[in-house]
């Protein structure tokens, strides 16, 4: 949880969840914030807060964009984006980068296309290898995809496997649950709930 | 409805969920202390309710994704595993999940005696399609007797085989006390 009274706790300590940190610029008008920040601090809080404190009409907050979403990076996205390793850029490039078009920057038209031709240039490549890969080791394809991409990933691996336990006759075989895998040759006493 | 990954329900993590509401309580007492005062004036403590209130949304929100991601696992068992769970799963459970099983029993039950003509249907049979009414299994642990319809008992032990209605087996085979073996 967030030790929320008390001080804010320094950039370091803030509990980020593997979501991106922001930079955070604070304005204020006439008042002072409680952290004693005075107006122009830069902060780095979670996503979380930063979409909750912000508000278009009084500007309490601005957000700075992570530099992946940057021009110079976009630019880069744009030329080859099947070379670039989103998992050490992310690992949450699609989600987070959505998330970023909350807080009304005027870049945002931009950000919002790159992100989506980021997709749609990447999209290819993970279909035919997760369609492809049969009973492999599939660390090297999936080292380099954000979250969202091995999700994709996966989904196509089930797919393969699907197929391939039907082509050999194995898909009406009933299975052990779950369950009991993985509780091994512990004996129940089974209760009626 | 099959929970796509891991079935396994883990134990409930009680007291991180009791910390949780705590706080929730403590920034909520807090919260409505300020707004009083700063609906009289002291309109510098409108950041302050601000930032508890994210707070108190975002422990709500965390808490409930965890509290449904478990009813999911624990629906996903009825279909997975059977109607009636072993004591080391229902330790794990706080007294409403368990409450909460007994009645989604009870409601897919009803339903699906409501289908399917007199006798209802099992819906949670057959989830993979059969191939032959008869099937070939060998039996992982010892089991004791087992009665088939027409009357006769066999006796399930280690390593024996058998030739059996599918029906039959169908629940036996998801707890582990059979193997299917194919042809």
């Amino acid at each position: 949880g967030w030790r929320a009274e008390g001080r804010l706790q320094s950039p370091a300590q803030v509990h980020s969840l593997s979501l991106r940190l922001l930079y955070l610029y604070f304005h204020g008008k006439d008042n002072f914030w409680f952290f004693s920040f005075m107006q122009g601090s830069k902060l780095e809080v979670p996503l979380w807060l930063a979409k909750g404190l912000h508000d278009s009409k009084r500007r309490i907050i601005s957000v700075e964009l992570p530099k992946i979403y940057k021009e110079a990076w976009r630019t880069v996205f744009s030329a080859d984006a099947n070379v670039v390793d989103l998992h050490k850029m992310g690992p949450y490039y699609y989600g987070f980068g959505s998330q970023l078009l909350n807080f009304d920057n005027p870049e945002n038209p931009e950000i919002a296309q790159t992100i989506l031709q980021t997709f749609i240039s990447r999209f290819r490549r993970i279909m035919d290898s997760s369609q492809n890969a049969y009973n492999e080791d599939t660390s090297a394809l999936v080292a380099r995809l954000d979250e969202l991409e091995r999700a994709l990933f996966r989904a196509g691996q089930k797919g393969l496997n699907d197929f391939q336990c039907w082509e050999k006759g194995q898909a009406s075989q009933i299975t052990a649950s779950s369950l009991v895998q993985n509780y091994g040759k512990r004996k129940f006493t089974d209760v009626d709930c | 409805y099959v929970y796509r990954t891991s079935h396994i329900c883990p134990v409930l993590q009680a007291e991180g969920l009791r910390q949780a509401l705590e706080e929730m309580r403590t920034l909520y007492d807090r919260n409505q202390a300020d707004v009083s005062e700063a609906k009289s004036g002291r309109t510098d403590l409108i950041f302050l309710i601000r930032f508890r209130h994210c707070c108190l949304l975002r422990n709500q929100r965390c808490i409930l994704a965890y509290l449904y991601d478990r009813l999911l696992r624990i629906r996903a068992l009825r279909w997975e595993y059977g109607s009636v769970l072993p004591n080391t799963i229902q330790f794990h459970m706080s007294a409403e999940e368990v409450e909460w099983f007994s009645r989604y029993k009870k409601s897919l039950a009803t339903y699906m005696r409501s289908v399917g003509g007199e006798e209802g249907l099992d819906l949670t049979q057959d989830i993979k399609p059969p191939k032959s009414l008869y099937i070939e299994v060998r039996c992982l642990r010892d089991y004791g007797e087992f009665e088939i319809d027409d009357g006769t008992t066999i006796l399930l032990k280690k390593n024996s085989q058998h030739f059996l209605p599918r029906w039959k087996c169908e629940q036996l085979i998801r707890q582990g006390v059979l193997e299917h073996i194919l042809s």
